[in-house]
C-alpha cells in the first residue's frame, strides 16, 4: 500500500492512474448531478419563505463551498510543494486554479440573482459577499503571477507563497457572518449542528455538492493527465 | 524523523503564515465598526453613530407596526428586542419584507425617525417547506 502511495507521486504513474479513474468519476457525477437536479428542482417542496427562488440554493451552495474547498485543497498542495518539493503538489495547486476560480465566479453571479428578488439588491459590500469577492481576486491574482514568469520554478515558488498567505481569506469567508453584522444569512450546513433545512430539500443539495466536488476531480485528473502525458509541456513535469 | 532542511522550512511557512493571520486579524479588529453592514438600535440608542450621519440600520419589522401610506410610503417600526426606531419610506419594499421579518434599512435619523432611502430583506438560515 505505502509503495503504491509512494508510486502514485511520480507524474508518469499519477497520470496512468489519473486515466483510469477519470470514467468513474463523471459516471459518479452524472449519478449525483441527476439525482440532486431532480430532486432539488423538482421533487423539493417550495420554502415557506422564499417559494420557488430558493432553489438557486441548489447551484449556489455547491459553488461556494468547492470555491473554499479547492483554495483548501491548493494550499495544502502548495504547503506539501514547498516542504517536501513533490512536483505532482504544484500540479495540483496550478491545475486546481482556474477551477476554483471558475465556481468562485459562478457562486457569485447565482448569489446576485438570488438577492435581487429576495434581500432587494444584486451587490451589497457586506463582509461575506466581499470576502468572496477577494477569494476570486486571490485565484486570478495566482493564475496572473504564474503565468508572467517565463522560468517555470520562480512561477511555482511564487505562486506557493500567494497561496499559502491568501489561504487566511477562507476562515474569514466562513466566519463573516458570525464575526460581523452582514446582510448575508448564516451557514445552513454545519459539522456540528443539526443542518436547519428540511430534509427533502437537504439529501438533493447533499448530492449536488458530491456531485459538484466529483465534477472537480474529474476535471482535475482529465487535465493533469494532459498535461503531464503531453509531449511539449516538457517545462511542466521537468521545471520544478 | 523529519529530515532538519524540511523542519526548517515547515518551521519558516508556519511563522510566516502565522505573522500574517495575527496582522490582518488585527487589521480587521481595528476597522470591525466599519465591516459590520449595519448598526443596531441598540447602538444607536448608545449613540454610536453621529447626529446627521447616513448609516444602515438592521433588526426586525415589529409585529403590527407597519402602516401604509399614501402611494407607496410606509411606516415601521425596526427593533432589536431592547430598542427600537421608526422607519419612514417611499418605495419599492423587497418581496420578504413582512412583520418579524429581518431587515436592513439604509437611511439618516431626524427627530428620531430614521428617512429610509433604501430597505433590504435579510432572510435566516432554516429552509422548510411551506
Amino acid at each position: 500500500m505505502i509503495i503504491f502511495l509512494r508510486s502514485l507521486l511520480s507524474p508518469k504513474t499519477f497520470s496512468r492512474f489519473a486515466k483510469q479513474c477519470i470514467p468513474w468519476l463523471y459516471a459518479g457525477f452524472a449519478v449525483f448531478f441527476t439525482y440532486g437536479l431532480g430532486g432539488g428542482l423538482v421533487l423539493s417542496p417550495p420554502d415557506y419563505q422564499q417559494g420557488d427562488a430558493f432553489r438557486i440554493i441548489y447551484v449556489h451552495v455547491p459553488c461556494a463551498f468547492l470555491s473554499l474547498l479547492i483554495y483548501l485543497i491548493m494550499a495544502t498542495s502548495a504547503g506539501i510543494a514547498a516542504i517536501w518539493k513533490i512536483k505532482l503538489a504544484d500540479h495540483i495547486t496550478r491545475t486546481s486554479a482556474p477551477i476554483g476560480a471558475s465556481f468562485t465566479l459562478l457562486a457569485l453571479i447565482t448569489g446576485a440573482l438570488w438577492g435581487k428578488p429576495m434581500w432587494g439588491t444584486y451587490w451589497i459590500w457586506d463582509a461575506r459577499l466581499t470576502s468572496e469577492l477577494i477569494l476570486l481576486f486571490l485565484y486570478l491574482g495566482y493564475i496572473a503571477a504564474i503565468s508572467a514568469f517565463s522560468q517555470q520554478r520562480s512561477a511555482e515558488q511564487v505562486g506557493r507563497i500567494i497561496v499559502l498567505v491568501g489561504a487566511i481569506n477562507i476562515p474569514i469567508i466562513h466566519y463573516s457572518v458570525y464575526w460581523w453584522n452582514t446582510l448575508h444569512q448564516g451557514a445552513t450546513l454545519s459539522k456540528l449542528a443539526k443542518p436547519s433545512m428540511d430534509a427533502q430539500m437537504l439529501y438533493p443539495l447533499l448530492a449536488m455538492i458530491v456531485a459538484f466536488f466529483l465534477f472537480y476531480l474529474a476535471v482535475l485528473l482529465t487535465r493533469m493527465h494532459r498535461i503531464i502525458s503531453s509531449p511539449y509541456a516538457n517545462s511542466a513535469t521537468t521545471g520544478a | 524523523m523529519m529530515h532538519p532542511i524540511r523542519k526548517q522550512r515547515l518551521i519558516l511557512i508556519v511563522s510566516v503564515v502565522l505573522s500574517v493571520a495575527i496582522a490582518v486579524g488585527l487589521i480587521l479588529y481595528a476597522l470591525r465598526s466599519n465591516i459590520s453592514l449595519f448598526y443596531t438600535p441598540s447602538q444607536v440608542a448608545q449613540g454610536e453613530t453621529r447626529p446627521g450621519q447616513v448609516f444602515r440600520l438592521g433588526g426586525m419589522v415589529q409585529k403590527g407596526s407597519v402602516q401604509h401610506g399614501q402611494g407607496l410610503a410606509v411606516r415601521f417600526v425596526l427593533t432589536d428586542f431592547h430598542h427600537a426606531i421608526a422607519v419612514t419610506y417611499t418605495g419599492l419594499l423587497p418581496d420578504l419584507f413582512r412583520e418579524g421579518q429581518g431587515v436592513v434599512v439604509q437611511g439618516q435619523l431626524e427627530g428620531g425617525v430614521l428617512l429610509a432611502q433604501e430597505v433590504l430583506a435579510k432572510h435566516d438560515e432554516n429552509y422548510r417547506p411551506k
